[in-house]
């Protein structure tokens, strides 16, 4: 954990706690600390973030991002010309407006090739390993940007509609806090009035403390760093980032009456109030049959009006150049077509979509052979996809992580930055 | 028929303790001795392995010191099986050069054992009941009471959660246009467990089941739940599942294609996968639309190239020259076995034979041994649980062999190894880090050693019983099947599915926001912390037994199996006594107490 956030910690907990054992005087402690906290300094300015659109299932990057037309692997769909340099699926033509402001990586080559694994792989830049839990893209972000974001209330890292992978040895309390599209967040409300939470607050504390003393791991420790949190965002009125429907009608038509679109536009949202880390979850791309019908007339439809507009509306706001997005799943999709006419597990040769914040725009990065089943330029994995990101998002890959075994760990694995995708290289 | 033999397999295993419940008798018995000694003569460090090993042949030449500890209920004296675990578990200390933290304490090692064989936690009067005992057996007693008539039925229901959610999901039965009946599935396990069926009897029944997936409907066989919704897409998940959860190997991977870091190759997959292309689901449709029930039948399979004498598939690797597959498998040993060809039913019925060849291979003991010490102790011999490959070695590899042997030769007797390991040294340690085990922590990626209990977050089930009875609210429950249907409604705000081909999912309720927000202010806490005529703190508020610190005494082991320290005592008193008379402040050091990291972790 990075020295300063620590420090920043203490000092805010410090004065809560003190706040607390005022409540005595009736003072709404909890109400009091946030009205202080927001009217800190505005440092939002330069602030970045990044927005994770996962399509969870494996998507067949070869029939959006990087069509084979003619080739006997290239499937019925036609690519379009984009307003970056290279050609995206027919079935995508909002976004080929808008792809001056994303980047294509079109030669991931990567080894897993198993949902489970994939997932855990394309998050973290680590293959699973049997003897430790690596953190997710989100939690690294939120360890990284949110520790210093004294004016954010909610947590760091928000996953919509989908449960991402966990923090691992950065601990729960970047673990990514799970809502569906929706926003709708059960049990907010504690229903009693401010002075008497907040001494069943204290008397909790109290006994949490005990406990932690008694020396016996990490899971009760991270208990109460989960209760503060808790605590912070039961009073915060950046919950309201999280309701949607509070968006003109007009706004939520654009983004798209679907559970994705609702994400993306709930993800403008949080980042808006200075959430770091937004993942938003899109499922159904495991096609092993039916593959074409099931993106023409259903995957991408939902992604390219969610998608164009999220770029569009991150541009309107003059958000975009603090705003990473990311799209990619756990793999890409056989080029072979199966007999059932849908589209396997592949991992070898696929495509993965960066623009926003520090990335590039516009541009295509690599190239597969011309029935895509492998990648002809320099090959690029997870953790040099990780490692550009965090590059994009102004982090230092210098970053060290401490495991909690004391064992020094680089923060992406090692990955190298991939050529041409960052705006200043 | 090859067979090939991984070095790392011992040419024989342990054949002693044959009856677990003959097993005290037998302690004198030469057989015996001589078995343990064979054992422990593998052993380079002699001076370990004693302790157990010595305190053996101790009893069997009579010493008296020795008779006294068997009789003041050392259970690695009545259970040779748990001298094996404290001996092997100790080795590893010894070598690692740690020693373990001292004892838990009384309350703490009722408390887990509660939650860990019924799936919460233990009532006051129980606990009180527990500590009050003077038989120097207690232990032993109190888990024969878990394990026998007193408690069948909440042995039963915990069992039956806990498998229902490892077969079929704790999403199954709940999708959309499901082929899954998730209580004809926990029907079946609730007369597995109530009789302690034997596990391989289990296994072959579950593999190899025929029937209707429906309670009450003709030809009902709920062990078809398992299979129902796993056999889309060549029945992929059926082949992956079944080998994950009965034989311990991850296959997932290898159905594309070889994989570096896994033994089982591509052709194992779907020589494996063979064996269940005879199923189907066949829906039975009611009024309208709707899956009125389905049931799981075998037919003729004429294989991909209709050639039914012969039913073959085939499969694609990476070279994308077609391979064919014929039902075969692989056992832990490497032995092959084939079966014939036919895919016609009255020639030979697959899974039957798939089902005789899981029960008897070396997989099954092994897997559920992993499965099981992992569920007590808080992590299995291998990470996970269910990759016990070459390339996952174990943490403790004999002891996890001969664990298995046991298991095997008790007559695959559940309740015989969950009582083993429960009575063992490992269970029976405090989960407080000690002088010497600070390196102990698998939390940091440390190999497990098991010399303290490593302290583990609640299950969503656990928490929702264990708040029943701390309230006394299961005093005064609904019909079996309301309770049932209004938990599983709770529980189901926690999960989240993959939606993936291989049917995963995952639960928030792992000590992130949304559990906490959901204890300070959910419906179950406000039931929990009700002050209503006849609710539970309106009995205690109004108790006239319970006055000054009883009450604050009373709410602390209701919920934490201890009476508060002093300091804590002053500081609920302080609160009781700022609102004399009011229910208010009852209700804040009850919610308080149900908030904290000790709660809700198994410690």
């Amino acid at each position: 954990m990075g020295k300063r956030s620590q420090g920043n910690r203490m000092t805010r907990r410090h004065f809560t706690e003190h706040l607390m054992g005022a409540a005595a005087m009736a003072i709404p402690a909890m109400t009091f600390t946030r009205s202080l906290r927001a009217n800190a300094a505005e440092l939002k300015k330069n602030e970045r973030s990044c927005i994770l659109l996962w399509m969870s299932g494996g998507p067949a990057t070869i029939d959006i991002w990087d069509l084979k037309p003619g080739s006997v692997n290239g499937g019925p769909f036609q690519p379009i010309a984009t307003t970056g340099e290279g050609q995206i699926s027919e079935h995508m033509p909002q976004t080929a407006q808008l792809m001056k402001h994303l980047s294509i990586v079109r030669s991931m080559s990567t080894r897993e090739a198993d949902h489970g694994r994939g997932r855990y792989y394309m998050h973290t830049g680590y293959v699973p390993n049997p003897t430790i839990d690596h953190p997710s893209y989100g939690s690294v972000v939120a360890q990284q940007l949110g520790d210093q974001r004294e004016s954010l209330e909610i947590p760091p890292f928000v996953a919509i509609g989908g449960s991402s992978v966990g923090p691992g040895f950065l601990g729960m309390s970047y673990a990514p806090f799970v809502v569906n599209s929706q926003g709708r967040i059960q049990d907010l409300k504690l229903g009693i009035e401010a002075s008497r939470a907040a001494s069943r607050m204290q008397l909790l504390n109290a006994l949490e403390k005990r406990f932690i003393e008694e020396d016996r791991g990490l899971a009760a420790s991270e208990h109460a760093k989960v209760l503060r949190k808790t605590q912070d965002l039961m009073t915060s009125k950046q919950m309201d980032a999280f309701r949607v429907e509070q968006e003109p009608a007009e706004v939520r038509e654009r983004y798209g009456n679907t559970n994705f679109g609702r994400g993306c536009l709930m993800a403008r949202r949080l980042v808006e109030v200075g959430v770091p880390f937004v993942e938003v979850d899109f499922g159904g791309w495991d096609t092993h049959s039916n593959n074409f019908a099931t993106l023409q007339n259903n995957r991408l439809p939902q992604l390219d009006q969610g998608m164009s507009a999220l770029v569009a509306d991150l541009e309107q706001r003059g958000m975009l150049g603090n705003t990473a997005i990311l799209w990619m799943g756990e793999f890409g999709r056989t080029p072979n077509i199966n007999g059932n006419t849908g589209r396997d597990h592949w991992a070898r040769s696929w495509s993965v979509v960066a623009g926003g914040a520090g990335f590039a725009g516009g541009k295509v990065i690599g190239e597969t052979n011309a029935d895509g089943t492998a990648v002809e330029t320099e090959p690029y994995t997870s953790e040099d996809l990780l490692a550009t990101t965090l590059s994009a998002l102004g982090i230092s890959l210098d970053s060290r992580f401490t495991s909690r075994s004391g064992r020094p760990m680089k923060i992406a694995n090692g990955g190298r930055l991939i050529k041409g995708l960052l705006a200043n290289a | 028929m090859k067979v090939r033999r991984p070095s790392n397999l011992r040419p024989d295993s342990w054949r002693c303790g044959r009856s677990a419940g003959l097993a005290p008798l037998l302690i004198g018995v030469g057989v015996f001795a001589a078995c343990l000694s064979l054992a422990t003569a593998e052993e380079p460090s002699e001076a370990d392995a004693g302790e157990a090993a010595g305190a053996t042949s101790a009893a069997a030449s009579g010493s008296p010191d020795k008779r006294e500890r068997y009789r003041a209920g050392d259970p690695a004296e009545r259970f040779p099986q748990v001298a094996l675990i404290n001996k092997y578990i100790r080795q590893g200390w010894t070598d690692e050069e740690i020693t373990p933290s001292p004892p838990a304490t009384e309350g703490e090692w009722c408390r887990r054992i509660y939650l860990d064989v019924l799936g919460r936690i233990p009532s006051v009067e129980e606990l009180e009941e527990f500590e009050k005992s003077r038989a120097p057996d207690k232990r032993m007693r109190l888990v024969d009471d878990l394990l026998g008539a007193k408690y069948l039925d909440e042995y039963t229901r915990n069992a039956t959660t806990l498998w229902t959610n490892l077969l079929i999901g704790r999403s199954g039965g709940n999708e959309n246009n499901t082929l899954t009946n998730r209580a004809g599935m926990r029907q079946y396990l609730r007369e597995t467990f109530r009789e302690n069926k034997p596990y391989d009897r289990m296994v072959h029944e579950i593999v190899s089941a025929r029937g209707v997936n429906k309670p009450g409907e003709e030809n009902f066989n709920g062990a078809v739940n398992f299979l129902t919704m796993k056999l889309a897409e060549d029945g992929v998940l059926a082949t992956s599942r079944t080998s994950e959860l009965f034989m311990g190997i991850r296959v997932q991977c290898t159905q594309c294609h070889d994989h570096p870091f896994n033994s089982w190759k591509q052709d194992q997959f779907w020589k494996m996968n063979a064996f269940f292309r005879q199923a189907v689901a066949l829906r039975r449709f009611g009024g309208g639309q709707n899956v009125q029930f389905v049931e799981l039948a075998n037919q003729d399979f004429g294989g991909e190239g209709n050639t039914p004498e012969e039913a073959e598939i085939y499969y694609e690797p990476r070279d994308r020259i077609l391979r064919v597959a014929y039902p075969e498998f692989t056992d832990y040993d490497g032995t092959v076995h084939e079966i014939e060809r036919s895919g016609y039913i009255s020639d030979v019925d697959r899974r039957q034979e798939l089902a005789k060849l899981i029960v008897k291979s070396g997989y099954l003991p092994r897997a559920m041994v992993n499965r099981v010490w992992a569920h007590y102790l808080g992590y299995g011999f291998t990470k996970p649980i269910n990759d016990m490959g070459p390339h996952n070695p174990p943490s403790h590899p004999e002891l996890l062999d001969q664990l298995a042997a046991a298991f095997r030769e008790s007559g695959y007797d559940i309740k015989q190894l969950t009582r083993w390991i429960v009575l063992s040294e490992p269970y029976s340690l405090s989960s407080k880090f000690g002088d010497g085990n600070r390196q102990d922590d698998p939390t940091m990626g440390e190999t497990p050693l098991f010399s303290r209990f490593y302290l583990r977050q609640m299950r969503a089930e656990e928490l929702y019983e264990s708040l029943l009875v701390a309230t006394e609210a299961h005093k005064t429950r609904g019909s079996a099947e309301e309770q049932q249907k209004a938990k599983e409604m709770w529980l189901q705000q926690f999960v989240i599915a993959f939606g993936t081909d291989e049917n995963d999912e995952t639960t928030t309720f792992d000590g992130t926001i949304a559990q906490t927000l959901m204890m300070f202010n959910g419906d179950l806490i406000k039931q929990a912390t009700s002050t209503e005529e006849g609710s539970f703190l309106y009995r205690v508020a109004t108790n006239p037994r319970l006055r000054g610190t009883k009450k604050i005494n009373y709410l602390y082991k209701a919920a934490l199996a201890r009476t508060p320290t002093s300091r804590e005592r002053r500081l609920m008193t302080k609160v009781l006594g700022s609102r004399p008379g009011q229910t208010d402040a009852i209700r804040d050091v009850w919610w308080v107490l149900l908030n904290t990291n000790e709660f809700i972790l198994n410690h």
